[in-house]
């Protein structure tokens, strides 16, 4: 599963983006998956696994592009160990990819205004991260909802784990 | 992909409850932080402390002491830009006209800065 996550980082970052930080967030898909199939430990193993393998790869490793993944990541994580709380006959894949993508945007915001970029104008990207973060987290939640009981049928064979 | 088949029948109550939820906040965050308003107010500093708070809609010229000399400002049909300035480099003066709320010219050796305000304060405070 980590290998999945990690080509899933590689393929994603090969798309260009209208804008650096935008991005689809793939990963989470796996990310998700495991939590659901395997629990929290697996899911941040793997989330982990994926940011250093997938940094190493590209690159990236120890960059600030690094610790924004891991940041990002460690953000989510949090984000969906709480939600787990959460009663599961209400809140599906969906909520659990909007709630963790929206944690996401905001760890990462968060160490570029404490590091990179101390300034306000930062807040100028705050809606447009966000809207990425309703959008593809809404996405990849569905994408998880229809993974989840096996029903791989749904998507192209390439996606099949 | 040829078919769309999303899952409706796994997207439950409270996905619903937190797609409504977050596209409000969405919309809230971009009318809070791009709603900067229209360009109405030109304030004029002059070692940090505001020296002259104008309209932009009216044409007049405002000459500010520093400690380099006078700093020349002119509003002239709706924008604003620093006209002459002792400073070496010329920096304030090369950035030409401002005309949007938000836009900042600042002259840093003779402290002297010009800020286009709009209607809604974006930020409490700007330093140089």
């Amino acid at each position: 599963m980590a290998a999945f996550a990690i080509g899933l980082s590689l393929a994603e970052a090969v798309i260009p983006s209208p804008l650096p930080g935008v991005k689809p967030g793939l990963a989470n898909i796996v990310t998700l998956l495991v939590l659901q199939r395997h629990g929290l430990r697996a899911a941040v193993w793997v989330s982990l696994l994926r940011v250093v393998a997938g940094s190493l790869i590209l690159g990236t490793f120890l960059s600030p592009s690094f610790a924004l993944s891991l940041g990002g990541a460690a953000a989510s994580l949090a984000a969906l160990a709480l939600a787990r709380w959460l009663p599961a006959s209400l809140f599906g894949a969906v909520s659990f990819s909007i709630l963790s993508s929206f944690a996401h945007i905001a760890g990462q915001l968060t160490i570029v205004y404490l590091w990179l970029i101390p300034h306000t104008g930062l807040l100028y990207l705050v809606p447009v991260f966000a809207a990425a973060a309703l959008l593809f987290g809404t996405v990849n939640g569905l994408i998880v909802a229809k993974l989840q009981a096996g029903d791989v049928a749904g998507l192209a064979p390439s996606a099949a784990k | 992909m040829n078919n769309l088949d999303i899952p409706w029948d796994r997207v439950k109550p409270g996905d619903w409850l937190l797609l409504g939820v977050g596209t409000v906040a969405v919309a809230w965050l971009f009318a809070a932080l791009w709603g900067g308003g229209a360009a109405e107010r030109v304030i004029v500093r002059s070692g940090g402390r505001i020296v002259t708070e104008t309209s932009l809609l009216r044409d007049q010229s405002i000459a500010v002491q520093g400690p380099l000399g006078v700093s020349l400002i002119k509003i002239h049909q709706q924008r604003v830009r620093v006209a002459s300035d002792p400073s070496p480099r010329q920096y304030c003066v090369k950035q030409g006209w401002l005309s949007r709320a938000g836009e900042v010219a600042i002259c840093l050796p003779n402290q002297v800065s010009v800020e286009i305000a709009g209607a809604k304060k974006l930020y409490d405070s700007l330093n140089y």
